[in-house]
This record gives structure tokens, C-alpha cells and sequence, in this order.
């Protein structure tokens, strides 16, 4: 409750939540409420008009932020937000469309069309909470699981490597990628605001605790234990080269902005592919 | 043609591109994709078209994205439109369960080939006529048209969308490889805007508006994104509010809803063709491609002074049933030719009870039947 609280209390995004949809279902120490609560922020930073704000989610824990935000929101299939977000952007420009998910949602089942996106430069701002597994299901292994950690499906260690995301999202294309974690709640707030503010496709992973599936099994049994460790670890290197943010377990985190680029987004691609169409169907009619 | 209008006069052309120009005139601003054979078409002649007329055309990294793009362009006010095959179908058919639960306007084209699986990728089969109805998981009625010429592909493209807008739900027009690859004369009309179908709109302020508060006809108004409406849909069981709702009470009010609404007004959504079926006692049943070689054979049959007629389905999903337990009472058999191992004779069976055998001509795909096989189905059927 006193999450719930503390959500409630907070004047400058209350407007901006379905106060008949909380308490929320996340569980005690779950990172993903921060995030949600730096997302309105964000809102606010950037000078943001609130009617003209999509919100697209898929499916899992943080497929639920949809639900909460008093925004036109969309819960959609597992894996596919980004292409129902592309539809809406793509049919009406004007849209400010975030993609809000998480790690097994837009990496693993929507990897395809994370990169697709990023690769079309498509005016969009995705926020990926990474927990580092998949936490509605019950903590079974996800593709950015650090290797050797302990998941209910990896009970010897996993025995993959994972996504380092900000290097996938770089080569992809994205105009924009920076990783947090729910410790770096103003970096955090104001690299979402330049985000919705970013032209082109803009890349967020938000670091967030999962104490009571993912922390249980990694020595993270409290919320507190991974803020500790993010306290401990991460290492704020704004310019990195993204190849080398990749995370092992209980290994540094580096966080920061990797990619902040100029690149012509879809959008005005598509915009010129109209006026040559139309300056075409001047010279030649019918079929 | 000038600027933001559809192009109006006769033309040669092929089913895909007839379908393409049949959503422009219904006023589709929208089209995501994926390259396959043989819908190929549908998407190129969109590609060309719909920056001519201020649509928006995109290729899809696959057709789930195709699909997925499809229902975030119509929450965004824009008809929306995908074109497929059966591999690309199968892909979509998750979705379309998203489309039918959100209750969202969209027009899904299948131009169907022989399958299973890969099969005969540029050759005719009517092989996803069930699919089209049972893909999606879960209880659901969906709409299905079924064009059996290049003309039919523009009228019934322009009639998927009224319906879609309407009903708030996807329509399918499930075509086949040779209806969308045969050139024919396709008379284009002036289709006036005024007369097209309109999603209903919302009419309270924000603070009032219910996304599922349904009206009469069962068909809630429809807010899009950008008008200050700030609602929520999802694809979990909801209540009118749009939010989830994890009972059986829930789930019991929207899917009798979603269900209701389909089939309480089937006498507005089912449409059929009659050919000869006056006096009737053999009645062939046939749909898409296979109708047109159906009712050469019932001309041959006639001519033998067989009393046979036609069926022609044009509307599948909600299935013509109640015209078909008519049938029965004046007929001694049906004959269901279809390009399949038997989907559609499974309905008519149902519906012909016992009251007059029923009897398929499968043909599994590759080529369409010949009037032969279907007038050999006849003649047996009299002895």
C-alpha cells in the first residue's frame, strides 16, 4: 500500500493516472512502477499535449502500464505493440506513440519488429523495462538474461548469452538509445523526455528490480538488494560505445546515453514518397 | 484520375489489383503487407496507389506486423486494409482474434492457394474457408465474403468495408489464386463518399464516454486516438469501461455481445446468388471460383432436363443457413464443389439435415474443377 500511496500522492502525475485502476498489480519492490511514474513525468518535462500521447503495450508485467495511464492506451498481443504502435503513428503522424514493454515482450517474441522499427527510423519512443526474465509467467529465462543466472527454467544457470540492447538497438538504426536503471529516476525522467521529444525511433531500457521471481533466484530477494547492487555497479558513461554495455551477472551495468543522432525518420521519408507519387500521376493517368 | 479520388471508367485488370482499387473507393488510407504469392499484386498496386490519393502504404517485416499495423491505423481513424495468402493467414490469425476482441474496422484479404503448409504457392485452393471462420482462438462470429470475379473483388472489397464499419469487427474476403489473377473487365463506378459506411463515432463529452457501452444494434460507438478521449482497450476480457475484468460474468457479457452482434443481424450481412433454383430438387452450392464452373455444369445439366440449380454464397462467415434448411425442404441433394477435402459441405450437411442428402466434389487444389466432375455429381445424384 504504500507504493499505492506514494503514486497517489504525487500531485504532478496524478492526472495522468486511472486512479479507479490502482491499486496496481505489481508486485512490492517491482521496478516498473518508477519507471511508469518517470514516464508521466516525462510528460510534463517535455511540454507534452496528453491527448495527442499514445500509449502502446504488449503483453507481461509491464505490458500492463496501458491499463494505468489515463492516456489513449492500447493492451495489445504478446510481442506486438511496436507494429500496432507503427500503425498508428504511420496512419496519423501527429501522435506522439511511446511503446511501453518489457524485456521477453519487444526483445524475444517482438525482437523482429524492435529491429524493424529502429532500422525504418520509425517516430516512435520505446521504453523497455528490463527485469531479466519473465515475471507475469512466474521468472522463466529471457533473451537478456545474464548468462549463468537462475531462472525457474535455467535451474543449473543459463546457458545462453544475452541481448546487450543498447548495442542491438545502435546497429539497428535507432536515433536515440540510453539505458538507466530505477536508480537513476532523474536521469531516467529526462532521457524519456528527450526521447518523446527525439525524431525517429527512440530506444529506452530501464533497468528495474524483479525481487519475488528473477531477485529470489539471484540473490536479489528484496527490491532494496537490487538497488544496492545498481548503487554498486552501474557505471554512468553518457557517449559509450554501446558494444561494450553488455551485462554480466553481478557485473557492472554501464548506463548513460549511447546514441543521440540526426537520421531522416519514416515519416519524412514517406512524406516525399507522396509528392513524387503525385507529381507522377500529373504526367500519367489510369492504368 | 485527379488527386484524392478514386480512378472511375472500365479497365482490363486482374482480381488483386480490382481489390486494390475497390479499397480506395471505400476510402482505404491504409495498407501494410508482406510479399506472397499470389496477393503479391494487391500490395503493389497499393503501393502505387495510396500515396497518389494521401494513403499510407508500408511492407511489413512479416504478417503479423502486417496485420498489427492494420488495427493500430484504424484505432487511429484510417481504414485499413492487409492482403495475404494462407501461410501470411495463418500468421494473422492471432491478430485478427486482437481485432475481433478490440473490436476494430479492418479488411484482411486472402487470396487462397493450395496448401497445407507451403503446397502449390501459385495455384488455386479455397482451402482457409474454415480457418477464415475458427483461426483465432476463443468463441468468436467474423464476417467472410467470397468474390468469384474481378468485378466481384472491387464490389465485395467496398462491401468488406462497410460491414468492417459497421460492425466494428475484421472482415475477410477470402479470394482465390485465379479470381485474383484472372483479367477481366472491371467496371469502376463513381463511388460517392456519402454513400459509404462510417464507423459511429462517439456523441458525450470524454468524462461520459464507455469504449464497449453498446447501443441498440449491440455495435458501441468508436473514439481514435488524438481526440482527447484518453480510453484504454485491451485484449483481456473487459467490461464497458475497457478494463480487464478476470471473471466469468465479464467474460460472459462480452462475448455474448461480440457473438450477438454478428449473428442477431446475419439477415443484413448475408448475402447469396440464386441461379435456376425455382424448381429445383438438385441444388449445387459453391462460393468463389468454383461457381462459375458450377453453374456452366447446371447449364448442362438443365439442358439433359435435370431440374438443377444454384447456390452461390457470397457471404460465408455468418453462414447462410437459414436459406439452406429452405433448400431442403425442395430438394432431394446439394452438391458442394470446393477446392478443398471437404470445409464447407460440413455447414450445408448440418443445415440439410436429413431432409436431403448432401454430397461434396473435392478437388484438392492445383486447378479448378472441371464441369464434368460437378455434372457427374449431378447426374448421380438423380439416379
Amino acid at each position: 500500500m504504500l507504493i499505492t500511496n506514494t503514486v497517489v500522492d504525487d500531485k504532478s502525475i496524478e492526472k495522468y493516472l486511472r486512479q479507479d485502476r490502482l491499486p496496481h498489480i505489481w508486485c512490492p519492490g517491482c521496478g516498473i512502477g518508477p519507471v511508469m511514474s518517470c514516464f508521466l513525468r516525462a510528460i510534463d518535462r517535455a511540454e507534452l499535449d496528453a491527448d495527442s500521447i499514445c500509449v502502446v503495450s504488449g503483453i507481461g508485467c509491464s505490458g500492463r502500464v496501458a491499463g494505468y495511464v489515463k492516456l489513449d492506451s492500447f493492451h495489445t498481443t504478446h510481442g506486438r505493440p511496436i507494429p500496432f504502435a507503427s500503425g498508428l503513428k504511420l496512419a496519423n503522424p501527429k501522435l506522439n506513440v511511446t511503446v511501453f514493454s518489457g524485456d521477453g515482450d519487444l526483445v524475444a517474441i517482438g525482437g523482429n519488429h524492435l529491429i524493424h522499427a529502429a532500422r525504418r527510423n520509425l517516430d516512435m519512443t520505446v521504453i523497455c523495462v528490463n527485469n531479466f526474465n519473465y515475471g507475469m509467467t512466474g521468472g522463466q529465462v529471457g533473451p537478456t538474461a545474464p548468462f549463468d543466472a537462475r531462472t525457474t527454467t535455467t535451474p543449473y544457470g543459463n546457458f545462453e548469452s544475452p541481448f546487450n540492447l543498447p548495442y542491438l538497438l545502435a546497429a539497428s538504426g535507432a536515433s536515440y538509445v540510453a539505458r538507466w536503471t530505477v536508480l537513476h529516476l532523474r536521469q531516467l525522467e529526462k532521457a524519456i523526455a528527450e526521447a518523446l521529444l527525439k525524431p525517429g525511433f527512440s530506444f529506452i531500457e530501464a533497468i528495474g528490480p524483479c525481487p519475488v521471481v528473477y531477485g529470489r533466484m539471484n540473490k536479489e530477494p528484496e527490491g532494496l538488494d537490487s538497488l544496492r547492487y545498481y548503487q554498486e555497479k552501474s557505471v554512468i558513461r553518457n557517449g559509450a560505445d554501446p558494444k561494450d554495455a553488455g551485462i554480466e551477472l553481478n557485473g557492472p551495468i554501464v548506463v548513460g546515453k549511447f546514441v543521440d543522432v540526426e537520421r531522416p525518420t519514416l515519416g519524412e521519408c514517406l512524406s516525399q514518397v507522396t509528392v513524387r507519387a503525385k507529381q507522377k500521376s500529373k504526367t500519367k493517368t489510369g492504368t | 484520375m485527379t488527386d484524392n479520388q478514386a480512378l472511375v471508367g472500365e479497365f482490363f485488370i486482374n482480381g488483386d489489383v480490382a481489390c486494390a482499387e475497390g479499397a480506395i473507393s471505400a476510402g482505404c488510407r491504409f495498407f501494410a503487407g508482406y510479399p506472397i504469392t499470389p496477393a503479391t499484386e494487391v500490395a503493389e498496386r497499393m503501393s502505387l496507389r495510396l500515396p497518389q490519393v494521401d494513403g499510407t502504404y508500408i511492407q511489413m517485416e512479416d504478417e503479423i506486423a502486417s496485420i498489427c499495423a492494420v488495427l493500430g491505423a484504424s484505432w487511429a481513424g484510417v481504414k485499413a486494409m492487409t492482403s495475404t495468402s494462407g501461410p501470411g493467414f495463418s500468421l494473422m490469425t492471432e491478430n485478427i482474434g486482437l481485432g475481433v476482441m478490440l473490436e476494430t474496422p479492418c479488411v484482411v484479404v486472402d487470396i487462397q492457394r493450395a496448401g497445407p503448409s507451403t503446397g502449390l504457392p501459385t495455384l488455386v485452393g479455397q482451402q482457409d474457408m474454415m480457418q477464415a471462420r475458427w483461426g483465432s482462438h476463443g468463441s468468436y462470429e467474423i464476417i467472410a465474403l467470397s468474390p468469384s470475379s474481378p468485378q466481384h473483388m472491387f464490389d465485395l472489397t467496398i462491401e468488406a468495408f462497410n460491414l468492417s464499419e459497421k460492425y466494428r469487427v475484421p472482415v475477410l474476403i477470402m479470394s482465390d489464386e485465379v479470381v485474383g489473377h484472372m483479367s477481366e473487365k472491371v467496371v469502376i463506378p463513381y463511388v460517392d463518399p456519402d454513400s459509404l459506411v462510417e464507423r459511429r463515432r462517439p456523441s458525450v463529452s470524454p468524462n461520459e464516454y464507455l469504449p464497449y457501452q453498446a447501443s441498440d444494434n449491440l455495435v458501441p460507438p468508436m473514439a481514435i486516438a488524438g481526440e482527447g478521449y484518453h480510453f484504454h482497450v485491451t485484449g483481456l476480457t473487459h467490461d464497458e469501461r475497457g478494463y480487464p475484468v478476470m471473471t466469468a460474468d465479464a467474460q460472459d457479457k462480452l462475448i455474448r455481445r461480440l457473438v450477438d452482434k454478428i449473428r442477431l443481424n446475419k439477415n443484413d450481412i448475408i448475402k447469396y446468388r440464386e441461379f435456376q433454383l425455382e424448381d429445383a430438387d438438385i441444388v449445387v452450392c459453391a462460393y468463389g471460383i468454383t461457381t462459375r464452373i458450377a453453374q456452366f455444369a447446371v447449364e448442362l445439366a438443365r439442358n439433359d432436363g435435370i431440374r438443377a440449380g444454384l447456390l452461390q454464397l457470397i457471404t460465408i462467415w455468418p453462414f447462410a443457413e437459414d436459406r439452406i434448411k429452405e433448400l431442403s425442404q425442395q430438394a432431394k441433394s446439394f452438391i458442394v464443389p470446393e477446392i478443398n477435402a471437404g470445409q464447407i459441405v460440413f455447414e450445408v450437411e448440418r443445415c440439410a439435415a436429413d431432409r436431403a442428402k448432401t454430397v461434396l466434389v473435392p478437388c484438392m487444389g492445383g486447378s479448378v474443377h472441371s464441369p464434368e466432375n460437378i455434372l457427374t455429381a449431378i447426374r448421380e445424384s438423380v439416379c
